[in-house]
């Protein structure tokens, strides 16, 4: 009995909240989900699986899932092969080896409002005195309209760009505590028998060693790179709204069940529910990679 | 070999400063010095004025948009730690026929990233009424699957030996709590509380769908919509956002070893 007291006054508020803002909520999208729901958050008429059937044959919904995917096709290797040679350039430095992690990790204190600043109106803002365009010009190059450009598609480079310089020095620290955890004795062991300090080594011992933070790492920049929404927001949008192309899952999302178009939150909950149980997939198929 | 690595290092290293030059070049310069044809690589004199100027611009609530952004950050950081504290050393140490039920509805969520529920959790919030409301800021924020996660782990390891001594001594749950267990892990604490406070600084969707009336606009909210509407003065926004980091340089410079910490536990769960 006092084992049961002192457990609900220890979980009893966090499970309380718990329900209330994570699981009322998803109940009643779920709900909502099956029902005609504009403009009001209460369910109107049962539409049965109209809503779904209508996200899953939505052009644009389907669209939306087709630039997440060529996001995470660039910004994740990318930022995983990056993230990794640079851990590994830090840790084999002493001198100044403070000074370049903090360096790397110093962007993870901008919000991507800041970055998508910076980004769109100094270094890509498409005209002749940005950054980007100004080095262009070193070299005799036309300046180019970079977030406006569709094209080519310039706008991409400046997308992926920003979420790496913001992102990087998060998974360069899981890489460089990954690296520390490593027995030395491999290394010297590997001495021993004849293998080469660099490229045997790095094949043979510290990829190996660094699986689990590799799979933890990917995992999580594609999680990441699923809920992108800041940088698109904030680089693309202007009072005139957003353009009608490169809206990630949860830029449509907005725009459907909050946009100034009238709020309709049958379709956004259809939609929502259909992206968690894509996500919520992922997750687990990676869980039984990670323990297998 | 070792030339090379510091090579590479140092081009890496400024490329990552860049962004963080321009904030400060083009928020102290004039409009025309950044505006030029020609580079500048630094503003003739630093104009020290656009700081009054941007703290009397009426169109930019900057003071009360970082005020906003202060209380949200500090009340979600110790209202997560307090509340996901709590949970996670229940979980992890008294015994309870539902204990294994609260864990998986815990673990479940680890699954579902918050963001993409935004359209749900919106929905409750509103129908509680708190749009436009601190309430609706700060606490859908609170409780933290993930958090109360990571704390059951910590404290599935700690020393039983501290607990048993604190029993004996006839403090009971709540007793060994707050004046063995706490104050031992005081480091753990504070690494997740630092991730806390800058994931709190730092977020945008949550506030952009809550906080409609200006008055509560976080100052990511503000700067974002400066960004995005016609007329902007970009001296002051640069400005803005050199103010806006501010606090979060300081955090990191000064509790870099707990960041690094919470980044290493939150980053991966073993």
């Amino acid at each position: 009995m006092r084992h049961g007291r002192a457990f609900w006054l220890f979980v009893g508020p966090f499970a309380a909240g718990l329900l209330v803002f994570v699981y009322v909520p998803i109940g009643w999208s779920l709900l909502l989900s099956f029902f005609d729901a504009r403009n009001t958050v209460t369910p109107t008429e049962f539409v049965g699986l109209r809503n779904y059937a209508d996200m899953l044959t939505d052009a644009p919904f389907l669209r939306s899932l087709g630039t997440f995917s060529l996001f995470a096709l660039f910004i994740v290797p990318l930022t995983f092969v990056l993230a990794l040679a640079l851990a590994l350039l830090v840790n084999q430095i002493s001198f100044m080896k403070a000074f370049f992690r903090s360096v790397f990790f110093l962007p993870t204190a901008c919000s991507y409002v800041v970055a998508s600043l910076v980004w769109k109106l100094s270094i890509f803002n498409g005209v002749r005195f940005g950054l980007a365009n100004t080095v262009l010009g070193w070299f005799g190059a036309e300046p180019v309209a970079w977030t406006v450009s569709t094209s080519p598609p310039w706008y991409w480079l400046v997308l992926v760009t920003l979420r790496l310089w913001l992102q990087l020095g998060f998974y360069l620290i899981l890489f460089l505590a990954g690296l520390q955890r490593i027995p030395q004795h491999l290394y010297e062991a590997a001495w021993i028998d004849g293998a080469g300090r660099g490229w045997q080594t790095l094949r043979y011992i510290t990829l190996p060693q660094l699986r689990t933070t590799s799979v933890a790492v990917l995992l999580l920049l594609l999680i990441a790179a699923y809920q992108a929404f800041d940088e698109f927001y904030n680089v693309l949008g202007t009072d005139r709204g957003y353009p009608p192309f490169a809206r990630p899952p949860l830029i449509y999302l907005y725009y459907t069940a909050l946009g100034s178009g009238g709020q309709d939150f049958g379709h956004g909950s259809a939609g929502a529910v259909i992206l968690t149980l894509l996500i919520a997939g992922v997750t687990l198929l990676q869980g039984r990679v990670i323990t297998r | 070999m070792k030339v090379l690595r510091y090579a590479a290092l140092s081009v890496a290293a400024v490329l990552f400063l860049i962004p963080f030059y321009l904030v400060l070049r083009n928020g102290l310069a004039t409009e025309q010095e950044i505006t030029a044809p020609s580079w500048t690589l630094w503003p003739q004199e630093i104009r020290w004025e656009n700081f009054a100027a941007l703290f009397s611009n009426p169109a930019v609530p900057m003071v009360r948009s970082m005020v906003n952004s202060l209380v949200v950050a500090v009340l979600q950081t110790v209202g997560q730690l307090f509340l996901c504290g709590l949970a996670g050393y229940g979980l992890a140490r008294i015994p309870h026929r539902y204990s294994n039920v609260v864990l998986y509805l815990v673990i479940a969520t680890l699954m579902i990233p918050a963001a993409v529920t935004f359209v749900p959790t919106f929905v409750v919030v509103s129908t509680l009424g708190w749009v436009s409301d601190l309430r609706g800021l700060v606490i859908p924020g609170l409780f933290s699957g993930f958090t109360t996660f990571l704390f059951r782990q910590y404290f599935l390891n700690f020393p039983r030996e501290l607990e048993e001594a604190a029993r004996i001594d006839g403090l009971g749950h709540w007793g060994t709590y707050w004046r063995v267990v706490v104050p031992n892990s005081k480091g753990f604490f504070a690494a997740l509380g630092v991730i806390a406070f800058v994931t709190s600084w730092n977020q945008f969707l949550w506030p952009l769908v809550i906080a409609q009336d200006q008055d509560s606009w976080t100052v990511q909210v503000a700067l974002s919509t400066f960004l995005t509407s016609q007329s902007i003065d970009v001296v002051q926004l640069f400005l803005a956002a050199a103010v806006s980091i501010a606090p979060l340089v300081v955090v990191f410079v000064a509790l870099q070893r707990f960041l690094v910490r919470g980044v290493t536990e939150t980053g991966i769960k073993d």
